[in-house]
């Protein structure tokens, strides 16, 4: 399922900037609000589903290659960390429900921990 | 967003998948970085017989009609001509089979806003406009091919040569034992800087040839180190890194407070970071933990009062050396 239809269907909102996302793949999903687990438990190229919203969720999609951060419960990031994010061509996306019900769509739309 | 936006988005996105590693550029890069800023134009009360000359003698295939006060209010195309000539009616003027339904574009919008009209309007070529509506140039997908290949020339070529100068490093200097050494200072609790040392070290390591399983580890290991600087030290610390073709070795120290019960430390889930900290999502008594989880070797050391230090190694197997080996021992390394 390509990352394209993963926005469309959860309804969320691009907050850095657009990218062909109907040609990446994630291929794994994660999730945690400890970024020490993130960094051990996400994997390259899945998605990290958290609340944090702050700087350091840039630096560890960044280390770890990953498709995408979605945020959840309408925790909104600086806009230091979207220019940070952008110069590091990482996308955030940003949605007002609970981490959950995110998790919960992603795995009836197929997508598994690894 | 509607349906027919929502549309016309997909389209675009199967367009640019053909051209994936152009993909990102085509959002970078503006319409008139791109165009053709000569414009060959007509006018209106031109006959269509003129319109054929002129679209031989330049060896092209359409252009912008401008009334004679300068006002883009037509685009005439080959298809145009055909239609005129099939009824033999090259006397007629050229607004009389000039298209007038004026599709545009704007000079300062990405490339990919045009490859999307190229897509929907079947057009041949889009009239550029600027932000008061004067034309500014023609734009061709050709345009779009030649300036898409160029910027990925620049980018390429930029980030080669980096890559190229960095990758010999090794085999260009001689000496008995070369090795790479960078530094980082890390200020204490300054977490709007947390991971710009393990970044810059990732990307230091691509560039010098490491496979990106490798710079991943390593950039882990040393993003956990940097944050424990971060969060518990007094005055900040110091990462070292030496890189040589057959191990890379990490040296993190700083001084104090100090670590009370190392074997407590390393234990899964043990943290002494306060409220605060455990409210950014830090504090998960993981970070020790991922560190020997990525590397060969980890030794800690601490005393109360003055301070820790960290020392990790990664060692290289063979068909993941650094640089492209020493030159003389490489069976060695």
């Amino acid at each position: 399922m390509d990352l394209q239809s993963i926005i469309d269907t959860l309804e969320l909102e691009v907050i850095t900037q657009p990218k062909d996302f109907a040609g990446m793949f994630p291929t794994s999903g994660y999730t945690s609000d400890l970024l020490s687990c993130a960094m051990a438990g996400a994997r390259k190229d899945g998605v990290w589903i958290t609340l944090q919203s702050h700087d350091n969720i840039v630096a560890v999609a960044a280390l770890l290659d990953l498709a995408a951060i979605i945020i959840t419960e309408d925790a909104r990031p600086e806009e230091s960390t979207v220019a940070r994010a952008n110069s590091k061509n990482i996308t955030l996306l940003c949605t007002s429900q609970p981490t959950f019900s995110i998790v919960g769509k992603l795995w009836e739309m197929g997508l598994r921990s690894e | 967003m509607d349906k027919k936006s929502d549309q016309e988005l997909n389209i675009t996105n199967q367009v640019t998948e053909n051209i994936t590693p152009a993909e990102e550029l085509a959002y970078e890069l503006h319409i008139e970085e791109v165009m053709s800023r000569e414009i060959l134009s007509l006018y209106p009360d031109m006959q269509m017989q003129e319109a054929l000359e002129f679209f031989r003698t330049h060896h092209i295939s359409g252009a912008p009609v401008i009334s004679r006060d300068g006002d883009l209010i037509g685009v005439l195309s080959m298809e145009d001509l055909i239609r005129a000539l099939r009824v033999t009616d090259l006397e007629a003027p050229v607004e009389k089979y000039m298209s007038v339904q004026l599709i545009s574009v704007r000079g300062k919008d990405p490339v990919v806003e045009a490859l999307k009209k190229f897509v929907t309007k079947s057009v041949g070529r889009l009239p550029v406009i600027d932000d008061a509506g004067n034309l500014i140039g023609i734009l061709t997908k050709g345009d779009i091919t030649r300036g898409l290949l160029k910027a990925l020339q620049r980018d390429y070529q930029v980030e080669e040569v980096r890559r190229y100068r960095a990758r010999h490093l090794f085999e260009d200097i001689v000496s008995d034992r070369t090795s790479l050494i960078l530094r980082y200072n890390i200020k204490a609790h300054d977490f709007t800087r947390g991971g710009a040392a393990s970044t810059n070290i990732k990307r230091a390591l691509l560039r010098l040839g490491a496979s990106p399983q490798l710079a991943r580890r390593v950039g882990i290991a040393i993003y956990e180190a940097e944050m424990n600087l971060i969060i518990h030290t007094t005055y900040g610390g110091i990462i070292r890194v030496e890189i040589e073709p057959h191990q890379i070795s990490i040296d993190v120290y700083d001084d104090g407070p100090g670590i009370k019960d190392v074997n407590l430390a390393m234990k899964p889930g043990y943290s002494t970071a306060t409220e605060e900290v455990r409210e950014l999502g830090f504090g998960a008594g993981m970070g020790l933990v991922n560190i020997s989880r990525c590397v060969d070797q980890m030794k800690l050391e601490s005393v109360l009062q003055k301070g820790t230090r960290l020392r990790l190694k990664i060692f290289l197997k063979q068909n993941e050396i650094v640089g492209e080996g020493y030159p003389a021992n490489r069976e060695n390394s």
